[in-house]
């Protein structure tokens, strides 16, 4: 039986790194990925457009209210995610570990999704 | 009787029990239980001749009870967790259970848990210590403390924190993590909540017993026990007491010879690490007059080990006896610890030894002290330099004393 883990990417606010930088990083974040593919461990796996493409939705009474940008202005914003199956934490974190590894700098923060 | 019992065996059947229900609070529900039924039971019938198989098997039945009555509505889990239990329903009244209170330990102790909710759960799954118990050891309200207990089991449970002792790869770091758990107890315990000292002590020892292999579990032992040795020694109406100045009769002469010998046998060991490091410069003391070049050899190796500024201070300490308040001060001064009220309060020292006003120092290090104790033994200081200063204004003062209150590498 596995458990289900959230990998979220969170990275600073403002211009992505030249390519120069961000490409290594990038090369090496697909291997990481058919790694964990070829692992069994890998669920589903997206990196997003900037947080100036969202767009917030919320419903109040019958109406629902639409908003420009993201849901929090913070520093930080979620740059994309990894879902992984693992046996436990330790294997969860251990994966986690190899992407923040590779992120450089990155904070990954690892969330059990529920129901599995 | 069943304090006693109680003491000794609850982490022990919160281990098993978590293991078979694969759930904390059920396993803790269940175990008080049995410690419930135990005390009605017992003073009338007698203690059973395995009281620790016995209080196993009645947790494991309430268990039971409780899960049926639940899985009689729609509850899947509880379902499954009594058809796995009633397939494995051992002999009867096991006298002999396996330990599993490494794989609790290395749950409580677990790296992504908050180092404070790492202590509580230790205290509370292994050591039996009531929520209301802990907080108060921690000075925080109760309701504080048992929210920081229940997330931290939440997250146990959601984000499945394995009930495994880590393969051992792993081992070296998860068994550091789970020494600060117990030395850190150890620590909140050292002026006046003596139960804390004992419990980290007891646990101490049950690290020892499951991992008798490993050196640094019994050097946090050895350490922990000398440092204990010299409690009430240590604390004259609730004053602190400086090592010099302690009365040696007073030392408890057990865990002294208990904390020597097993410092011996870390040495034969050979594979050196801070809290064996630790231990040797404390058993140095216990063996006055001390040693202090030996001391030094040993805050090097302590040095190489863990590069500290705190180290270096205590160090420094030793220096001054071996090399002069001179060298020492000017290894004080290159340490960047102004935080710490040690630090001002072995720069005072070394500073009077040498003939200076200690004053200001003193006053940095008060600012800077929290305990009590601490703060009296350095008010007093305080007030007899100052008088010092008034009485003998061009005098240098020679007097010579340990240079330190707190602090246990230098030996209180």
């Amino acid at each position: 039986m596995t458990q289900k883990y959230l990998l979220s990417i969170y990275q600073p606010d403002g211009e992505a790194p030249p390519p120069e930088v961000l490409d290594p990083i990038m090369a090496n974040l697909r291997e990481l990925n058919e790694e964990m593919q070829a692992k069994g461990v890998w669920v589903f796996a997206a990196g997003l457009h900037p947080p100036s493409t969202a767009t917030v939705l919320k419903a109040k009474d019958d109406d629902v209210l639409m908003t420009d940008g993201p849901f929090t202005e913070g520093k930080e914003h979620i740059g994309g995610f990894t879902v992984i199956q693992a046996e436990d934490l330790d294997e969860a974190l251990e994966w986690g570990r190899r992407l923040a590894t590779v992120l450089n700098m990155l904070s990954v923060e690892v969330r059990p999704v529920v129901g599995g | 009787m069943i304090e006693q019992i109680f003491l000794a065996e609850y982490g022990r059947a919160v281990s098993v029990l978590t293991r078979v229900l694969g759930d904390l609070d059920l396993a803790e529900e269940a175990v008080q239980d049995a410690f419930t039924t135990a005390a009605e039971q017992w003073p009338v019938k007698g203690v059973p001749p395995a009281p620790a198989g016995w209080i196993i098997t009645t947790a494991r039945n309430r268990a039971i009870d409780k899960l049926r009555r639940e899985s009689k509505g729609r509850e899947k889990h509880a379902q499954a967790v009594l058809l796995q239990m009633l397939q494995h329903q051992p002999e009867e009244e096991v006298g002999d259970v396996p330990d599993e209170r490494l794989r609790l330990i290395f749950t409580c102790c677990h790296p992504s848990l908050a180092l404070q909710a790492q202590v509580a759960l230790t205290l509370k799954l292994l050591g039996g210590l009531t929520t209301g118990e802990i907080a108060r050891a921690f000075l925080v309200p109760e309701p504080t403390m048992a929210q920081r207990i229940v997330r931290a089991k939440g997250k146990i449970r959601a984000a499945r924190i394995p009930y495994r002792v880590p393969r051992d790869a792993d081992l070296p770091e998860r068994l550091k993590a789970v020494l600060a758990v117990v030395y850190l107890i150890f620590n909140e315990g050292y002026f006046d909540k003596e139960a804390l000292e004992a419990e980290a002590i007891r646990l101490g020892r049950v690290l020892a017993q499951l991992m008798p292999d490993e050196p640094e579990v019994w050097g946090l032992l050895a350490l922990m026990l000398l440092v204990a040795s010299r409690r009430q020694a240590r604390l004259r109406n609730g004053e602190l007491v400086l090592l010099e100045d302690q009365d040696r009769t007073r030392w408890n002469a057990e865990q002294t010879a208990e904390g020597q010998d097993i410092v011996r046998r870390c040495l034969r060991w050979n594979q050196p690490g801070p809290y064996q490091i630790q231990a040797a410069i404390n058993a140095v003391h216990s063996d006055p007059p001390t040693d202090w070049h030996q001391v030094v050899a040993l805050y090097d190796q302590l040095l190489a080990h863990t590069p500290s500024p705190v180290v270096a201070l205590h160090r420094a300490v030793a220096i001054a006896e071996t090399e002069g308040p001179r060298t020492a001060l000017r290894e004080v001064d290159a340490l960047d610890l102004d935080r710490y009220h040690l630090f001002h309060a072995v720069r005072a020292d070394l500073l009077q030894r040498l003939g200076e006003d200690p004053a200001a120092a003193l006053e940095a290090a008060l600012e800077r002290a929290e305990h009590p104790a601490e703060r009296d033994l350095l008010r007093k200081r305080l007030s007899l330099a100052t008088a010092n200063q008034q009485e003998h204004p061009d005098q240098h003062d020679q007097d010579h004393h340990d240079p330190q209150p707190g602090g246990h590498s230098t030996g209180l």
